[in-house]
């Protein structure tokens, strides 16, 4: 019944996408018609265009636009690509099948007839034209049925139909079942889903510590990591375990700049991919740790900690200006940090046990819901 | 007077170090070459020195007194630790040396360190002393060069060869029979050294260089043959060097019939090497014809081919004037000997007269401030007094030298030499006012050529895209994979250096000339440059210095010392050159992106259309949506029109550009010299016996290829090709012309002030 309406919702995204991607086409033509300028207006990705909704909690994108136009010496060239590139994706639409940036690349990468010019001699040159694309057609890239990078590993009570295939995620091994970059519904489907929360954590190291301590078995909840700064895949199951599944999400990351980071862009959604964080944000994820705090809490000893450089000093000012890090109490994390001058790696909790994070860290921490940062 | 000194300094650091040669050759090395550091590059120490030589030249056996003293301290303190040698055995160690000798352990200070090197040396000295006379008796120089392989019946080839005959004939004036001997052999004999005058040769020392190299390396005398004009007899003469007195000795004296009115031919057989290329005889002959235009210069090379270089211009360049020596462009040394020779009674007067820029009351200033005596007898000054005065100068104002003594080569000049040498698409001189450092007058000129000078390049450059992209439709280039770039060969501009008409081939990065160079911001003219780097691109830049006093780094005479003066002057003029290249190539990039901006809309409409029509699924006349598309990039580049306009534009700015030479479809235009060839060949009065056309014959695709076929190795064809092309354009701008030869009237009443 589920899967029904999920795959309604899908089709009915694939007319739209398909008439979109025709909208560009219909556009130079009718330009061309009338004798003007063929051109499209691409809204500014950057922090310039970027605002924080203090309502909505996350970061949305500004109105600032600039003009795409054939008839321009700068532009034609780019406008060419940006032809070419919804021709491919236009392509994708009508053979039901999903591919990579890279793919998309080669796809449109040839000679220009009756010259020495490549269409695209890099892959850098295609990639931000399809997210210009986004962007202009309000697509998310899944629906442009673009992967992106598939590095994220899922571990938890809960049963998915990928592919054809139904999926037992608490039968995984140690090493989880892989996100796939795409978890839309009708991709990805979660059957069922037992678990009490989703626990994010930054790094695969700890990610394979918990599931080698069966962490969330005895906890009831679901490991997600991404590697780093989650990818899209990995960020958008999350909301949909949130949302769908209404599990609170919590966030483990090292205790430096990069870490508030990761977890803001869960949180509110990043300055580049600023028109996605009505799907892709979860206003409501909680910071765990690790705090600046807690190496005096839990008798972390100095030695372990990491002199702060001076990008992270750089980096962490700049954390501190951006109006989503306002809260009193994380601008006093913030303040702590730089102020102990010093950083800790998740890692770093193996100085008290090998397995202190799963028998100590974790478990105090879950019982003091005050002590983690919103 | 001039150059260095170099020869004079070591003749006096020789006998010196004689005496060291006994406890360890390695002393005499070092012993010269601290001398040679030592030495400011003076006039006034080299005549110094000179004299020194001179008074104790004669008298064997007896060192100079400076020498022994000199040594003592050295010898003293060796006795403490080795068996020393007494005063008297020392001294008995102290000999004369012969010219000979030195010459063998100093000969690369001469330019004979290297086979290669040695024979440019002659040819280079040779050609220097041919052109210096013609020009002294106003004569249009025809000077003719022949290398050949020296050897009986098998001569190996040229590469291979380490002995060859030079041989060098003039149309200068001859040398009188009782001269000939000194002028080619004896060292420091010659007319040069004693005024301070703008010209080639300096100091009387390289043609009897050469011809004592000559000598030594193979035993052969030199062989002179000179015809003086109204004179019967042509005197033919075999002169070797006595190499102990430093004079000649003359083999051989006959008369023969010479088919010329007057002239020189000098034969010197040496050992040498034969190259092409960089810095070799090739070359500087090449360099030689640009910054002589006047001179007509053949060249028969090893391998038989011949070269001629044709007149550029057909008028001899203004005879520089002898001037006196400015009072701040001396050394102590200098004004002790001017003391000693001065014909005034009074030291005052003595200023005022031996010098210029000094009038009687500023002669009195000086003498005040160095507490002189105005009434003092000039005989007197040594000592004390004398470093007085010395310094009282260097306190004091005085006008800047005149200037008239100098002769520059002029734009025009600097243009036919450059046309007529090298293939370019623009050329462009410049030639600087006098400025003065230290005393002594100087002028700097520019020259650029730019471009290949292919006829292709001459084009429209709109018209060459098309062609390159016609060439790309026909499938000749091959589709480029990721990281293949297209590869742009990085061509260095390439920097030619002369010091009063003598090209300078060694030495580029020591140079003021190319630091200059270097430190013009290139950029502003449209061509990159990295840092610390000549500029990129097909690019020769043409510098001259004319003073009456070049201050070369070191005797070999190959760079200029950096003063400031030199430096702020070489830049100035390379960018006065570089304004008018970077307004030339503006304009051509500005019409070639003009091509560009439509074809590049052109070749993307058809990308972009046929996207659309795949994007609609096939449901799209495509080839209606390319018609509209090219109508709106044709309606927004301009269409047909635009390449009227721009074409007038060009034509139109180009009358602007002074000075400038631009190679068109139609061939040269622009400031090129009105005297062509016709008049030079009178002017010539055929004394040289210009060849016979048949005789000249050069297969172009022989010529050595001296820097990316920039420079066309004096091909004969080339040359006509481009006289041709000079008569055309004369035809062209008859009054152009006039306006040039005015312009020119305008530069010498500046020289003259």
């Amino acid at each position: 019944m589920v899967a029904a309406r999920v795959k309604r919702v899908h089709r009915r995204t694939n007319k739209q996408v398909a008439d979109l991607l025709e909208s560009l086409a219909d556009t130079v033509v009718q330009a061309a018609r009338k004798k003007e300028d063929p051109r499209f207006d691409i809204p500014v990705r950057a922090l310039s265009n970027v605002d924080f909704n203090p309502k909505k909690r996350i970061i949305e994108m500004g109105k600032a636009k600039t003009a795409r136009q054939f008839f321009n010496l700068g532009m034609a060239k780019k406008f060419m690509q940006t032809m070419l590139v919804a021709d491919a994706l236009m392509e994708l639409q009508r053979q039901d099948a999903t591919t990579s940036l890279r793919e998309v690349f080669y796809r449109n990468k040839h000679t220009i007839e009756g010259t020495s010019e490549n269409t695209f001699d890099y892959q850098d040159e295609s990639d931000p034209i399809i997210e210009d694309l986004e962007v202009t057609l309000t697509l998310l890239r899944e629906e442009l049925r673009v992967r992106a990078g598939d590095t994220g590993q899922l571990l938890g009570p809960l049963t998915i139909v990928e592919g054809g295939d139904t999926i037992d995620c608490s039968r995984q091994g140690v090493g989880g079942k892989a996100v796939p970059s795409i978890v839309e519904p009708g991709y990805l489907d979660i059957k069922r889903c037992s678990a009490d929360f989703v626990l994010l954590i930054e790094k695969g190291t700890q990610f394979n510590r918990l599931s080698e301590d069966k962490f969330w078995k005895k906890h009831n909840c679901i490991l997600l990591t991404g590697g780093g700064q989650p990818p899209r895949g990995v960020r958008r199951l999350a909301r949909r375990l949130h949302e769908e599944w209404k599990l609170p999400v919590y966030v483990l990351v090292d205790n430096d700049p990069w870490g508030y980071y990761i977890y803001s862009v869960i949180k509110q959604g990043s300055i580049n991919l600023a028109f996605e964080s009505q799907r892709m944000a979860i206003p409501e994820a909680k910071f765990i740790g690790l705090s600046s705090r807690d190496p005096e809490t839990y008798g972390l000893p100095r030695v372990v900690g990491i002199k702060l450089n001076d990008k992270d000093i750089v980096r962490a000012k700049e954390l501190a200006n951006y109006p989503w890090f306002q809260k009193k109490e994380w601008q006093q994390e913030i303040l702590y940090m730089l102020k102990s001058g010093l950083k800790y790696e998740l890692d770093s909790l193996a100085k008290k046990d090998f397995r202190y994070l799963t028998t100590d860290y974790l478990p105090q921490k879950l019982k003091k819901p005050k002590d983690w940062l919103d | 007077m001039s150059t260095q000194s170099g020869v004079e300094l070591d003749l006096k650091a020789v006998p010196e170090s004689v005496s060291p040669e006994a406890s360890g050759g390695a002393a005499v090395v070092t012993e010269q070459k601290g001398v040679v550091r030592r030495m400011p590059v003076k006039p006034g120490n080299a005549a110094l020195q000179r004299t020194r030589i001179a008074s104790s030249g004669n008298t064997a056996g007896v060192p100079p007194a400076g020498a022994s003293a000199g040594q003592t301290p050295g010898a003293g303190g060796r006795r403490s630790a080795f068996k020393g040698a007494t005063a008297h055995e020392m001294a008995a160690k102290h000999r004369d040396i012969s010219v000979a000798e030195f010459f063998q352990k100093n000969r690369h200070l001469l330019g004979f360190d290297s086979p290669r090197k040695a024979l440019l040396t002659a040819v280079k000295e040779a050609v220097d002393n041919s052109l210096d006379a013609c020009e002294e008796a106003g004569i249009l120089p025809e000077v003719e060069v022949r290398i050949e392989v020296a050897g009986n019946g098998s001569a190996p080839p040229p590469s291979q060869a380490d002995r060859f005959i030079v041989t060098v004939t003039d149309n200068g004036p001859g040398i009188p029979k009782k001269n000939v001997g000194k002028v080619f052999a004896k060292l420091l004999y010659g007319s040069k050294f004693h005024r301070l005058r703008m010209s080639r040769g300096q100091q009387g020392i390289g043609i009897s260089a050469a011809g004592m190299y000559g000598q030594l390396t193979t035993g052969k005398p030199v062989r002179v043959r000179t015809k003086i004009a109204g004179e019967p007899k042509t005197h033919c003469l075999e002169i070797s060097i006595d190499t102990k007195r430093n004079e000649p000795v003359e083999h051989e004296s006959d008369t023969v019939d010479w088919d010329r009115e007057h002239g020189t031919q000098v034969a010197i057989e040496l050992e040498g090497r034969y190259q092409r290329g960089r810095s070799s005889v090739d070359e500087y002959l090449e360099l030689c014809a640009i910054a002589n235009p006047h001179a007509r210069l053949t060249y028969r090379t090893p391998e038989g081919e011949t070269r001629v270089y044709e007149r550029g211009v057909g008028e001899l360049p203004r005879a520089p004037r002898e001037i006196k020596p400015h009072p701040l462009g001396i050394e102590l040394g200098m004004l002790i000997k001017m003391a000693k020779d001065t014909k005034s009674h009074w030291l005052s007067g003595f200023l005022s007269t031996d010098f210029s820029r000094v009038s009687p009351k500023v002669a009195d200033e000086v003498c005040k401030l160095a507490k002189l005596s105005p009434r003092m007898h000039p005989k007197e000054l040594f000592g004390d007094k004398a470093e007085a005065l010395y310094r009282a100068i260097q306190h004091s104002k005085f006008m800047n030298p005149p200037t008239d003594c100098l002769s520059p080569i002029g734009e025009k000049a600097i243009l036919a030499g450059l046309v007529k040498t090298l293939k370019a698409n623009f050329y462009v001189a410049s030639t600087r006012p006098p400025k003065v450092y230290r005393g002594n007058p100087f002028v700097i000129e520019c020259g650029l050529a730019f471009g290949k000078g292919d006829a292709a390049q001459a084009k429209d450059p709109a018209k060459v895209a098309a062609e390159q992209l016609e060439k790309i439709q026909n499938g000749q280039v091959e589709a480029r994979a990721e990281g293949e770039e297209e590869d742009e060969e990085v061509e260095m501009a390439r920097v030619i250096r002369f010091a009063n008409r003598v090209p300078l081939l060694y030495q580029q990065s020591a140079c003021a000339m190319y630091q200059g160079v270097l430190k013009t911001a290139w950029r502003n003219y449209g061509l990159s440059q990295s840092k610390g780097a000549p500029p990129q691109g097909p690019l020769v830049v043409f510098i001259h210095m004319a003073s009456v006093w070049v201050p070369f780094t070191s005797e070999a005479k190959e760079a200029i010392a950096s003063y400031d003066e030199i430096l702020d002057e070489v830049k100035r003029a390379v960018q006065e050159c570089g304004r008018k290249l970077a307004i030339w190539i503006h304009k051509r990039e500005h019409a070639k992106n003009e091509f560009e901006r439509r074809n590049t809309f052109q070749r993307y409409i058809e990308e972009v259309a046929e996207s659309c029509k795949r994007i609609k699924n096939g449901k799209l006349d495509a080839e209606r949506l390319k018609r509209q598309l090219q109508k709106i990039a044709e309606h927004l580049t301009g269409g047909e029109e635009t390449d009227r306009i721009l074409n007038k534009k060009k034509e139109g700015a180009q009358e602007d550009l002074e000075n400038t030479v631009e190679l068109t479809p139609e061939g040269l235009k622009g400031d090129l010299p009105v005297l062509g060839s016709e008049t030079a060949d009178a002017a010539g009065s055929g004394a040289a016996g210009p060849l016979p056309a048949a005789a000249v014959k050069v297969p172009e695709d022989k010529a050595p290829p001296l820097q990316t076929g920039e420079l066309i190795a004096g091909a004969t064809a080339k040359t006509k090709q481009v006289n041709l092309d000079l008569s055309k354009a004369r035809a062209r701008k008859g009054a152009k012309g006039k306006s040039g030869g005015k312009k020119s009237a305008a530069e010498r009443s500046l020289f003259d002030e």
